[in-house]
């Protein structure tokens, strides 16, 4: 989506250590310009790490930052053209709305009669017009976000960095903002970056996805690439829901594979990068597997368990060769449920599976 | 977060309702016998009849307060003229205090800032020795330091072995003196409070104002101070009130000419000498001063939440 090429931030390998501990481990990722690019992963991957590199509140060990080419390891935060919005907003508590925007562009010198102007702009930008000279104390949590984001964008940096800054809204609200931010984002023009532990989040508003764990990128990609083909078991199993079966690998070639599955039929699926022969596994999404009766089926089992979910229905099944296996069905009446006890056959399409590296 | 003292603050109330009374009972009687019975006798004694032994004539008079800001020659019977004794000590005692509140604010900000940043058990540790000092008698450490300063006394004799100095510095019975013995009593009156409010202080308003392109005099001056605000002035109280009112300080380190208020008001209650309707006089002008100080600071504090 993203209109040119130009690389934004240019990560190479960075490494980040807090005293004996490694929070990142050789890190290097190429951000492009105008694009909303998510870093998800589990707590403690050291995503919000790499965010404070950026930021510069914390100092790379190794490595380097490129902004727009230039290298920002030597420059202060106040120094680096970007802005941050905090996870608990970090607004200024003595100052009401129209200030705490108006920090950022007095801080570069604007004037004030300008400035004004501009944080006008923005305050209507985020629709907070009316909420110009509350505290931030006297605003709801909704509203003291969409404050952060104003402050934030009010300079127009040239990269915003977000770290969670939806974690700590409900549900309701948090899925009104995700539409919000990726249309100012749209709007904007502006390179964000946004730090995520939510993968729902990660997979509607991004045009890129970083899956970070153990302080190492495990997969870069669209929110398609990264659910659809994921390259290792972690992915695999972090975004989304996943069925890994224990298969024997061969033929391995040009990104496709064989493998037998548990029940000695063999199928031909795509493979990740670095799969091995022998014993592997394949990961296939549940809402992907179709229950059948026929006796032909590429996997044979016994019903053990409904989990009702509203829209959809998680059957359980036990396969004949051991092992559960889980399939989304759509709560509909056009569909027939298997009853729990029942032998069903599975059925997929094997190019909706794919084999992984452990 | 803001919103949790709240919300407990409700709950309590609710379950509190009707206990208001007896609960708060304990406090008032506490503050009726002790604060507001001896500052109304004091308020009474002010308008008394000195008695010449010490003790009072119970007849009225505004004789004390006369004393205090007019002079009537040595007979009492000249035309009066502003008595600017006890005035200037007042004003003097004014400065000494404001000085002391303003080195305590200069030494204490960085020291409490220093031990709120500090982590896990040193925090505890580092407070623990500010507070060590007070486990001593008032009185015991000011007179140590009467010895310590003293001319031929150990910090004297320190410098003078170093060849810093080739006689020693005359420090005893100085301003000077005066001023470090009120520095060093109260310096913990302002490091705690500070302490506290920057212990709340929320570092990430630092890396916001640093993310904004502040610089640190900006953040520290903009952000900082602002937000910590409560607790500075909280501290300057507790050092410039009881400063204004101390005696040991001058007394012991100050001598004769370094007077203040304090030791004006306790030579009044003491010995055979006394005055003791001047004394309450006196107490009542400096109470009467400390409150308008602290008016203003309640006035302006209001008007900021507006």
């Amino acid at each position: 989506m993203s209109k040119d090429n130009e690389i934004a931030v240019d990560i190479q390998n960075v490494t980040k250590m807090f005293g004996g501990f490694t929070a990142l481990k050789g890190v290097s990722l190429d951000i492009r310009d105008n694009e909303f690019f998510t870093l998800l992963g589990p707590s403690g991957c050291g995503k919000t790490t790499l965010l404070r590199l950026i930021a510069g509140f914390e100092e790379i060990s190794n490595g380097a930052i490129l902004l727009y080419g230039q290298n920002i390891a030597d420059l202060l935060p106040n120094k680096r053209p970007v802005n941050t919005v905090f996870q608990q907003y970090a607004l200024f508590p003595h100052m009401n709305v129209t200030d705490n925007v108006m920090f950022g562009l007095l801080r570069l010198g604007q004037e004030k009669s300008k400035a004004i102007n501009r944080v006008n702009e923005v305050l209507e930008l985020v629709r907070l017009s009316d909420f110009a000279d509350r505290m931030p104390s006297q605003l709801s949590g909704g509203q003291q976000q969409r404050v952060a984001l104003a402050r934030a964008l009010a300079p127009s940096p040239k990269v915003l960095l977000l770290d969670e800054p939806l974690s700590a809204l409900d549900l309701k609200l948090r899925q009104a903002v995700r539409l919000e931010l990726q249309q100012i984002q749209v709007q904007t023009g502006i390179t964000f970056i946004f730090v995520t532990h939510d993968q729902e989040e990660a997979l509607t508003m991004s045009n890129r996805i970083a899956v970070l764990e153990g302080g190492r990128v495990q997969q870069v990609g669209s929110a398609r690439e990264i659910y659809e083909a994921p390259e290792n078991k972690f992915v695999a199993d972090f975004i989304g829901e996943t069925n890994l079966i224990d298969v024997n690998v061969s033929n391995l070639e040009a990104g496709k594979g064989s493998c037998i599955l548990p029940g000695g039929e063999k199928i031909t699926c795509s493979a990740a990068r670095g799969a091995r022969s022998g014993p592997g596994h394949l990961s296939v999404r549940p809402e992907r597997i179709k229950i059948s009766a026929s006796s032909k089926s590429l996997l044979k089992g016994t019903a053990v368990r409904h989990i009702y979910l509203g829209t959809d229905l998680h059957i359980e099944v036990k396969l004949n060769t051991g092992g559960n296996v889980t399939v989304r069905m759509q709560n509909s009446t056009q569909i027939q449920i298997p009853d729990v006890g029942q032998s069903v056959g599975l059925d997929f399409d094997p190019s909706s599976a794919r084999l992984l590296v452990d | 977060m803001a919103n949790l003292p709240k919300t407990t603050s409700k709950g309590s109330a609710k379950t509190y309702d009707g206990l208001g009374i007896p609960l708060i009972l304990p406090a008032w009687i506490i503050i009726g016998f002790f604060l507001v019975i001896p500052v109304a006798m004091m308020l009474v004694y002010s308008f008394l009849t000195k008695e010449f032994r010490g003790g009072v004539i119970w007849e009225f008079s505004i004789g004390a307060y006369d004393q205090f800001f007019f002079y009537r020659g040595l007979f009492g019977d000249s035309p009066p003229t502003i008595e600017w004794t006890y005035i200037g000590i007042f004003w003097r005692s004014i400065w000494q205090a404001g000085l002391a509140t303003f080195f305590c604010l200069l030494i204490g900000f960085p020291t409490a800032w220093f031990i709120a940043t500090r982590t896990g058990p040193n925090k505890t540790i580092w407070l623990f020795l500010i507070t060590i000092p007070y486990w001593v008698n008032l009185l015991i450490r000011t007179i140590s330091m009467k010895f310590l300063i003293r001319d031929n006394g150990p910090l004297n004799e320190f410098f003078l072995s170093l060849g810093l100095i080739s006689e020693p510095l005359h420090i005893i019975n100085t301003n000077f003196a005066v001023q470090l013995g009120l520095f060093y009593s109260y310096l913990p009156f302002m490091v705690l409070p500070i302490y506290a409010a920057v212990e709340r202080y929320n570092f990430a308003l630092s890396e916001a104002a640093a993310d904004l392109y502040a610089s640190q005099t900006v953040t520290l001056t903009q952000v900082i101070l602002p937000t910590v605000k409560p607790g500075i002035i909280a501290g300057c109280i507790l050092v410039f009130v009881p400063s204004l009112g101390a005696f040991l300080a001058p007394d012991l380190l100050g001598g004769a000419k370094n007077f203040m208020i304090g030791s004006l008001i306790e030579e009044q209650f003491k010995g055979a000498a006394g005055n003791w309707p001047f004394g309450a006089a006196a107490s009542m002008i400096l109470l009467s001063l400390v409150l308008i100080v602290l008016t203003f600071y309640a006035r302006s504090q209001t008007k900021d939440q507006i």
